[in-house]
C-alpha cells in the first residue's frame, strides 16, 4: 500500500535541521551517500537561530591556561559527574576544530585584538570560553552551515513532519510524515536514519522554546524501541522575560551576565553572594568588585556569583521572589546598565555586545537596557534527557537510529553549561553523520512493512473522523503545559509529581477524543493534534524518571529531598517501552571512568 | 517562576482582527474579535485567535523574538514581522488587517509560498576562503574587517524587502532579479575578509542588479536595520561600474576633473 504515499529513497534520512541535523547531513553527504533532510519549519528557522551567547570550545584564545581537560572537567562538574564521560571527553577534545570549520564555511566570529576567535565567560565555564557573534551566535552558525549545507547535494524536505519511523526486525529503515501545506503523506526509506530534533520545552506553560518543541524525537525513538535517558533533568534557565505578559519565557542571554550583568532583588541587593554552593566556593568571588574584575579579563579573579550554573541561579531567584523580595511583576532584576560605574561609554558597549538583546528589550518591553535594569525569572529552555546513545558513535540503542544535539542524552549529566549546546551540535552531529553514512552502507538491504505505514496515516487521519465537541487540541497542550509547569517544574516533590502522572493520564484519554476541523491544508489544529501524542510521552517519562530520582541533583530539584545523595550519583534512569506497551523505567550503572579522565577531574577539583 | 497570580492586571479591550483567509486563488477577509491588552504584538492575537476561535488558521511562527524570521506579514497593508509589532503601535480603535505577503503565491491564510527566495540563494556562488593565515589551518582578522560585513549576516530572512520590491511585488521579475534580500548576500560575500570569489558579473548579468532603481523601500521594512540600498545595493552597482564600464567611467572622470580645472 506504500505505493499511495510519495517515496523517496536515502541512505541516510536526517530528521531536523537544526545545527545538529545539518552538521550531520554535510558529514554524512560528504562521505558520498545519498542524504536526505526534513524539517517541520522552513531551513534556517531552527532553535538554534535562536541561540544568542555563544558555541563553547578551549581554543585558550584569550586564557591560554584553557585546554580540553579544564572545559571535560567543568563539563562534567556541572553535570554533577553522571554525564557519559565519553560524550563529555570527545566533545571537549574536538569543540575547537568544529568551531574553526566553521569559519573555514564562512563565519565569522568576533576578534581577539591579535585575530583569532575571541571567547567571553559565561557560567560554570572556568576560563573565558564561548566564541560568539555579539549576541546572535545561534543565527551565525545555522547561516553558516545552512549556507554551506545546500551545495553539497543534499535532499532538503522543508515543511515535512515525521509522525513515525520505520522499522525491520528491530533495524530502523526510515520514516513516515505530512508535509504541512498539503497535508500529504511520505515515505522516507533509508538505511540509516538521524534524529536531531531538538527539545521539548513546549511541555511547559513559561519557555523559550519554540511550537516545534514538542518532543517528537524522543517519542518517535521510543515507539521505535530506542531507550530514553536522564528524563528528569530539565533545565530552567534563570534569566527569561516576564514584562509584558505576551513576552513572558522570551530568553534573556546568560551573555548578560557574563558582560557583566548583576542579579539584584527589590531592596537593591546582589543576593547572589548569599549562598555559593560548597564546590564552587574555591572558584567564585566573595566580594563584588573581584566579580567585576573577573568579567573584565582579569585572570586573578574569580567569577562573580551570578556566573554560577543555571539550576542554582534559577532556584536563587526563586527564593527571593518567594520570600518577597522580588520584583513588581514576579521576578528579579537583571541589571547591566550599571556597569557604567566603571567604563565609558558603556551605552554604546552594550549595545555592541549585545545588539539583539538591547533590540528585544527596546521594542518588546519599552525598555532602555543601557539605563534600566531589566525584569527577569526562569524559563523552561532545554533539556538534558534524551535518547541513549553510544558515546563515540551516537548511535542509539536501535540499529540504524542515531541521535544528535539536543534529543541525545549523555553529554550534559544532570545539567547543561551555557554554550555546550551549540558545540554539541557540531561534535556530535560531525560523529552522528558519519557514523549513520558508515551504517547505511554496511547494512544496505531491508524490507519496508507496508502495514507500518499504513498504520501511522490511519492514526494521522483519525482526528477528523471524530465529532466530538470536547476540548481542542490547543486547549489539551495548554492543560499539559499547566500541569506540568505547576508540578514538574524547577521545585518538585513526589505529591505533585504524582498527580501530574494522574493528570497526564487523563490528558491522553481527552487527546485520543480532539477533533479537528477543516481539511488538510496547512492545518496548525491537526499538525497540533498529532503533536500531543509526543508531548504526553515525554511529559510522562520526564514525571517518572523525576519521581524515581529521590534526591536533588542538578536541574531536578525536590524539596522534599533537598540533598544531593551519592547514591543516586552512580546510574542513569533509563526508559524503554515494554512489551505491554507501558513506560519502563530502569537504573543503568555509570561505567566506571579510566584513570587518566579521574585524574582530570581531580587536578581541576 | 510562579509568582505569576500575584501579578497587577493590564488594561484589557476589545479589538477587531480582519484576517486574510483563503487557499491559492480564493480568499477574503474575515473579521474576529479578540481580547488584547497593550503589550501584546500580533502574532500573539493571531495565535489566540487560532487557540480560539479557528484551529486551522494558517500562520508561521517559531521564536516570538525577532529572531527567526519565520512570521512576515502585512498588518495594516505594510510588510512587518507579527511577532513585533505591538498593539499599541496601532491604532486602537480601528481593525487591525493581517494579510499574507503579496510578492509570493499564495498557500493558505497568513501563509505563502517562499520557496523562490531558496531558490535564488543556490545561484549565488559560495563562499571560497583565502588558504589559511597560520599552519594550524586558522586565520586571523581584524575586529574592524569583521564589523563591516556583520550588519548583512544579521540578515533573519524574513523576506520582507523582497515583498516590498515594486520589481517583484509588481514587474514580477523573478526570472531575472534575486531581489534585496540576495543582494545583501552577494555583499556578505564579497565583502567577507577571506572570500576570494568574484561575483560581480553574475551580479550584473543573472542577479540582474540593474533592475533596482533604488528606491529604498526594501530599507525601510528591514526589521534588521540593514542599510540594504546604502550599505550593498550600492557598492555593489559601483563595483559593476568599476569591472564593466571602467574605460567609461575614466573618461567620465577625466572630463569632469578638466572642466573643473579650467
Ligand atoms: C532562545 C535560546 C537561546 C539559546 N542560546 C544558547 C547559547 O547561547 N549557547 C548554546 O550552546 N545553546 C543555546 N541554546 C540551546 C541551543 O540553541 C539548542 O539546544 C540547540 O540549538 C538545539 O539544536 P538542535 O540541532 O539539537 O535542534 P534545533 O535547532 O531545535 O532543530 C530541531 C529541528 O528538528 C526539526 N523537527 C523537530 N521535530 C520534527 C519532526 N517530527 N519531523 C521533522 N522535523 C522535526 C525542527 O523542525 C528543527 O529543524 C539556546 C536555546 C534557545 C531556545
Ligand atoms: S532599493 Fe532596489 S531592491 Fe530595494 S526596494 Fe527599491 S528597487 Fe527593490
Ligand atoms: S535583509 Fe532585512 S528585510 Fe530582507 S530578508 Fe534580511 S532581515 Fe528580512
Ligand atoms: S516568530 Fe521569529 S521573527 Fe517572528
Amino acid at each position: 500500500m506504500t505505493g499511495e504515499y510519495e517515496t523517496v529513497e536515502h541512505d541516510v534520512l536526517v530528521i531536523g535541521a537544526g545545527g545538529a541535523g545539518l552538521r550531520a547531513a554535510i558529514e554524512a553527504a560528504s562521505t558520498g551517500v545519498r542524504v536526505g533532510l526534513v524539517c517541520k519549519s522552513l531551513l534556517g528557522k531552527a532553535h538554534t537561530v535562536m541561540a544568542e551567547g555563544g558555541v563553547a570550545a578551549a581554543m585558550g584564545n584569550v586564557d591560554d591556561r584553557d585546554d580540553w581537560k579544564v572545559h571535560f572537567a567543568d563539563t562534567m562538574r556541572g553535570g554533577q559527574y553522571i554525564n557519559n564521560w565519553r560524550m563529555a571527553e570527545l566533545h571537549a577534545r574536538e569543540a575547537g576544530a568544529r568551531v574553526n570549520e566553521l569559519e573555514a564555511w564562512g563565519a565569522l566570529f568576533d576578534r581577539t585584538p591579535d585575530g583569532r576567535i575571541l571567547q567571553r565567560n559565561f557560567g560554570g565555564h572556568k576560563y573565558p570560553r564561548l566564541a560568539h557573534v555579539g549576541d546572535r551566535t545561534g543565527l551565525e552558525m545555522i547561516r553558516t552551515l545552512q549556507d554551506h549545507g545546500i551545495h553539497q547535494g543534499i535532499d532538503i524536505h522543508m515543511e515535512v513532519t515525521i509522525v513515525a519511523l520505520l522499522t525491520d526486525g528491530g533495524r530502523v529503515c526510515g520514516a513516515f510524515g505530512y508535509d504541512r501545506e498539503r497535508g500529504r503523506f511520505h515515505v522516507y526509506k533509508a538505511a540509516a536514519v538521524v534524529m536531531a530534533t531538538g527539545g521539548i520545552g513546549r511541555a511547559f506553560k513559561i519557555t523559550s522554546n519554540s511550537w516545534e518543541y514538542t518532543g517528537d524525537g524522543h517519542a518517535l525513538a521510543y515507539d521505535a524501541g530506542a531507550a530514553l535517558q536522564d528524563m528528569e533533568f530539565v533545565q530552567f534557565h534563570p534569566t527569561g522575560m516576564i514584562w509584558p505578559p505576551s513576552v513572558r519565557g522570551i530568553l534573556v542571554t546568560e551573555g548578560v551576565r557574563g558582560e557583566g550583568g548583576i542579579l539584584k532583588n527589590n531592596q537593591g541587593k546582589r543576593f547572589m553572594f548569599d549562598n555559593i554552593p560548597d564546590n564552587y566556593k574555591s572558584s567564585t568571588a566573595d566580594n563584588l568588585e573581584e566579580g567585576w574584575k573577573y568579567v573584565t579579563g582579569d585572570k586573578n579573579s574569580r567569577r562573580p556569583p551570578e556566573l554560577l550554573t543555571r539550576d542554582h541561579v534559577a532556584r536563587m531567584i526563586m527564593r527571593e521572589v518567594k520570600e518577597g523580595r522580588g520584583s513588581p511583576h514576579g521576578g528579579v532584576f537583571l541589571d547591566i546598565a550599571w556597569i557604567k560605574e566603571h567604563i565609558p561609554n558603556a551605552a554604546e558597549h552594550i549595545k555592541r555586545k549585545l545588539p539583539s538583546m538591547y533590540h528585544q528589550f527596546m521594542q518588546l518591553a519599552g525598555i532602555d537596557i543601557t539605563k534600566e535594569a531589566m525584569e527577569i525569572g526562569p524559563t523552561t529552555h532545554y533539556v538534558m534527557g534524551g535518547i541513549r546513545v553510544d558515546g563515540d558513535t551516537q548511535m542509539s540503542t536501535v540499529p540504524g537510529l542515531f541521535a544528535c544535539g539536543e534529543v541525545a542524552a549523555g553529554l550534559h549529566g544532570a545539567n547543561r553549561l551555557g554554550g555546550n549546546s551549540l558545540s554539541d551540535l557540531i561534535v556530535f552531529g560531525q560523529r552522528a553523520g558519519e557514523h549513520a553514512a558508515k551504517f547505511a552502507k554496511a547494512n544496505k538491504k531491508y524490507t519496508i512493512d507496508p502495514a507500518q505505514a499504513d498504520n501511522a496515516a490511519r492514526a494521522a487521519l483519525a482526528p477528523f473522523d471524530r465529532t466530538t465537541t470536547a476540548d481542542g487540541p490547543f486547549q489539551v497542550q495548554e492543560a499539559l503545559q499547566e500541569t506540568m509547569h505547576a508540578n514538574v517544574g524547577i521545585v518538585r516533590n513526589d505529591a505533585d509529581l504524582r498527580s501530574a502522572l494522574a493528570t497526564i493520564n487523563t490528558l491522553r484519554e481527552k487527546a485520543a477524543n480532539v477533533a479537528v476541523r477543516g481539511n488538510r491544508n496547512y492545518n496548525p489544529g491537526w499538525n497540533t493534534a498529532l503533536d500531543l501524542p509526543s508531548l504526553l510521552t515525554v511529559s510522562e517519562a520526564l514525571t517518572r524518571a523525576a519521581i524515581a530520582r529521590e534526591e536533588s541533583r542538578g536541574g531536578h530539584f525536590r524539596e522534599d529531598k533537598p540533598d544531593k545523595d551519592p547514591a543516586f550519583g552512580t546510574f542513569n534512569f533509563v526508559i524503554t517501552k515494554g512489551a505491554d506497551g507501558e513506560m519502563q523505567l530502569k537504573r543503568e550503572q555509570i561505567p566506571e571512568m579510566p584513570a587518566n579522565l579521574k585524574a582530570i577531574i581531580e587536578e581541576n577539583k | 517562576m510562579d509568582a505569576s497570580s500575584a501579578l497587577p492586571t493590564e488594561n484589557t479591550r476589545e479589538q477587531t482582527f480582519r484576517l486574510w483567509r483563503g487557499e491559492r486563488d480564493e480568499g477574503e477577509f474575515q473579521d474576529f474579535k479578540a481580547t488584547v491588552t497593550d503589550g501584546m504584538v500580533v502574532l500573539d492575537v493571531v495565535l489566540q485567535i487560532q487557540a480560539e476561535q479557528a484551529n486551522d488558521l494558517a500562520c508561521r511562527w517559531n521564536c516570538k523574538a525577532g529572531k527567526c524570521g519565520s512570521c512576515s506579514a502585512e498588518v495594516n497593508g505594510k510588510p512587518k514581522l507579527m511577532c513585533m509589532t505591538r498593539l499599541d503601535q496601532l491604532p486602537a480603535n480601528e481593525p487591525v488587517t493581517v494579510e499574507p505577503m503579496r510578492a509570493f503565491p499564495h498557500v493558505k491564510d497568513l501563509v505563502t509560498d517562499v520557496s523562490w527566495n531558496f531558490e535564488q540563494k543556490m545561484k549565488v556562488a559560495k563562499f571560497q576562503p583565502r588558504a589559511p593565515d597560520a599552519p594550524d589551518g586558522t586565520w586571523r582578522m581584524q575586529q574592524a574587517d569583521v564589523d563591516r560585513v556583520q550588519e548583512f549576516r544579521k540578515c533573519i530572512e524574513c523576506f520582507l524587502c523582497q515583498d516590498v520590491c515594486h520589481v517583484l511585488r509588481d514587474h514580477h521579475k523573478h526570472d531575472e532579479f534575486i531581489g534585496p534580500r540576495f543582494i545583501t548576500y552577494v555583499a556578505a560575500l564579497e565583502m567577507h575578509p577571506l572570500d576570494t570569489a568574484d561575483r560581480i558579473p553574475a551580479l550584473k548579468e543573472e542577479h540582474g542588479v540593474g533592475f533596482c532603481n533604488i528606491t529604498k523601500c526594501c530599507t525601510e521594512v528591514c526589521p534588521e536595520h540593514i542599510q540594504i540600498t546604502d550599505n550593498a545595493i550600492i557598492p555593489l552597482k559601483e563595483r559593476v561600474v568599476d569591472q564593466f564600464y571602467d574605460p567609461v567611467g575614466k573618461l567620465v572622470k577625466i572630463f569632469s576633473r578638466r572642466s573643473t580645472n579650467t
